[in-house]
């Protein structure tokens, strides 16, 4: 192989480092990333990963409205699983209460988590394979999710943004007729997967863009701050719903798919189990299923129903200051952290008795990926900082604030 | 599994610890700031502790007591399966130093504590403002920066008479503030 340096006559070309910026609108760069690369060819020397365009303040803003208002704001974090980040949220101000949902409450947080997990994995599939050239599978993906979706509509109204948590409970219960909505929703989910993987997962051309890209340790993963499947394509079992179980986790019965070799093929492989393994869990949740309220009795903490309020002058009272000075927070602090799609997402949430929340902090789970992208991709092409950045969903809400 | 923590801190790291408050779940150490660095290479290179997880670095700014900023670090032990956070109190214009040296991860977290807060890190490889602009004055989740400022990233062509944020705007402490009611 001759030296591409050298000309014919066997003269050195001059040559720089090429320095060229995959911009903040990048079709690639879903979010809006800035990545700054020095290349030399086609090679990744070094890269220096600029965020903050989609900030909005998400903090300050959390600061100046009452404990459920700011369910709203949770929405637009992780905005492709609403409904998780809502129910952290709302776990989190309930350690500070130290109250606990009744069972039926606990099953249904889990299993609204657990259809927003699959929603997100699918749609993160979807698009890094979209990026890779493959077209058809993000269609099937996203009809996929449209059946979930259409589910999560009946149940609180909106597809996107959700809301369902409140401080206390969740605000809508599950409908008559979820069960078999869910069992239709499977069977397409399954099948859109079947189709969708046939496709891809032994194709040679995605095999060799995916397999030995992006690769990174066990221990860099581990001390650059990776969770969720991206620290588990590297080895490392570390699951929040498995280390620190919560809601009705020890209840159910799942697997969660590790990786050996650390690189995109891998974390492709795991969100499709994780898929699986999602509607496995669902499945067994809505047998165990109990009756009862889906919020506590506490009505100083939740909103009493009309039959309380309208009945009682206890009610009326609690349904008033709820009203103007919002739930009875008392002064403390909590760290509460749940397995969203993305890895652990917490909440650091810090009260002062008052009705509004002194600090409200919520842990960007794809901020340590996104930061350590110089890691998974210097040495390697400028073409393979595509799938690596769609291997490790970031997501822009969350990524910013 | 605290008890066993603050011992080995206190062989270790004489007079770190300021206080320990157990907490079913959610643990918390308060450190003296300046042997943050010491206790945090003490939790994560002791065999036994194996802090190796960083999952949080941030700051809450409690306004209206004598150490103003309060730098929260949640670790996670991963052979443990267990949680601690450590708190160190930094006061306004002081500075603490960096764990960028022990977990890699502190290093975005760090930029956005001071980016947010003012907070300054030594020894930290790069400490630059990673959400705002080059050139933002002011650091916005202090109690004392108003909700609604507006700053323009470009130079306005033309001066523009700047005039005090009105009152529905005013954080609760600025309030306090301008309505003197804090003497």
């Amino acid at each position: 192989m001759s030296d591409p340096q050298k000309d014919i006559e066997g003269k050195e070309l001059p040559s720089d480092v090429m320095e060229i910026q995959l911009g903040p609108s990048h079709p690639a760069t879903h979010g809006i990333v800035k990545l700054d690369t020095k290349l030399s060819g086609e090679t990744v020397l070094d890269m220096d990963v600029s965020i903050g365009f989609l900030h909005r303040g998400f903090e300050k803003m959390c600061e100046h409205r009452d404990w459920n208002q700011n369910m709203v704001f949770t929405d637009r974090l992780n905005y492709c699983s609403a409904p998780a980040n809502n129910a952290a949220y709302a776990s989190a101000v309930e350690k500070i209460c130290g109250v606990e949902l009744p069972d039926r409450g606990q099953w249904v947080r889990l299993i609204v988590t657990e259809i927003s997990r699959v929603c997100d994995h699918l749609v993160c599939v979807a698009a890094s394979v979209m990026e890779l050239g493959g077209f058809s599978v993000y269609l099937y993906f996203i009809q996929a999710r449209e059946e979930l979706w259409f589910i999560l509509d009946k149940i609180c109204g909106s597809r996107l943004t959700t809301s369902m948590s409140r401080i206390g409970g969740q605000a809508y219960d599950l409908y008559d007729g979820f069960e078999d909505d869910i069992v239709a929703a499977f069977a397409k989910v399954r099948q859109a997967m079947e189709d969708g993987s046939k496709m891809i997962t032994r194709n040679r051309i995605f095999y060799d863009r995916m397999r030995d890209v992006g690769k990174i340790s066990e221990e860099d993963a581990i001390d650059l701050g990776f969770t969720g499947p991206v620290l588990r394509s590297t080895g490392c079992d570390y699951d929040v719903r498995k280390a620190n179980p919560y809601w009705k986790y020890p209840e159910v019965d799942f697997e969660v798919p590790t990786g050996d070799r650390g690189d995109n093929y891998d974390r492709y492989l795991i969100r499709m189990e994780e898929i699986e393994q999602s509607m496995h869990i669902i499945d067994q949740a809505i047998e165990k299923l109990p009756e009862g309220n889906v919020f506590i009795d506490d009505f100083k903490i939740f909103l009493s129903p009309k039959s309380e309020t309208y009945n009682s002058i206890e009610g009326l009272i609690h349904h008033f200051k709820i009203i103007m000075n919002g739930p009875a927070v008392p002064k403390g602090e909590a760290y509460f952290a749940i397995e969203s799609p993305n890895g652990e997402h917490g909440y650091y949430v810090v009260s002062d008795g008052g009705s509004l929340p002194y600090r409200v902090r919520a842990r960007p789970t794809c901020l340590p990926m996104t930061m350590a992208l110089p890691e998974l991709c210097k040495g390697g092409m400028i073409a393979d900082i595509v799938p690596t950045f769609g291997s490790i969903n970031m997501i822009g809400g969350e990524l910013e604030r | 599994m605290l008890d066993k923590i603050v011992k080995k801190l206190e062989t270790a790291t004489k007079g770190a610890v300021l206080e320990q408050i157990p907490v079913d779940q959610d643990d918390r150490l308060i450190i003296d700031k300046n042997m943050i660095h010491q206790v945090c290479r003490t939790l994560k290179q002791d065999k036994e502790m194996d802090f190796k997880l960083l999952a949080e670095l941030t700051c809450v700014d409690y306004i209206e007591e004598e150490t103003r900023f309060e730098v929260v670090y949640q670790l996670y032990s991963l052979s443990n399966k267990y949680r601690l956070r450590l708190k160190a109190r930094v006061a306004e214009g002081d500075s603490i130093a960096s764990v960028s040296d022990i977990w890699r991860v502190a290093n975005p977290l760090e930029r956005e504590v001071y980016d947010m807060f003012g907070v300054k890190f030594n020894n930290h490889p790069a400490l630059t403002r990673i959400l705002m602009w080059e050139g933002f004055e002011g650091h916005p989740l202090r109690k004392d920066f108003p909700l609604k400022r507006h700053q323009a990233i470009v130079p306005l062509r033309m001066e523009i008479e700047v005039k005090d944020d009105p009152p529905y705007n005013w954080t609760k402490y600025q309030k306090k503030r301008k309505l003197g009611l804090d003497k």
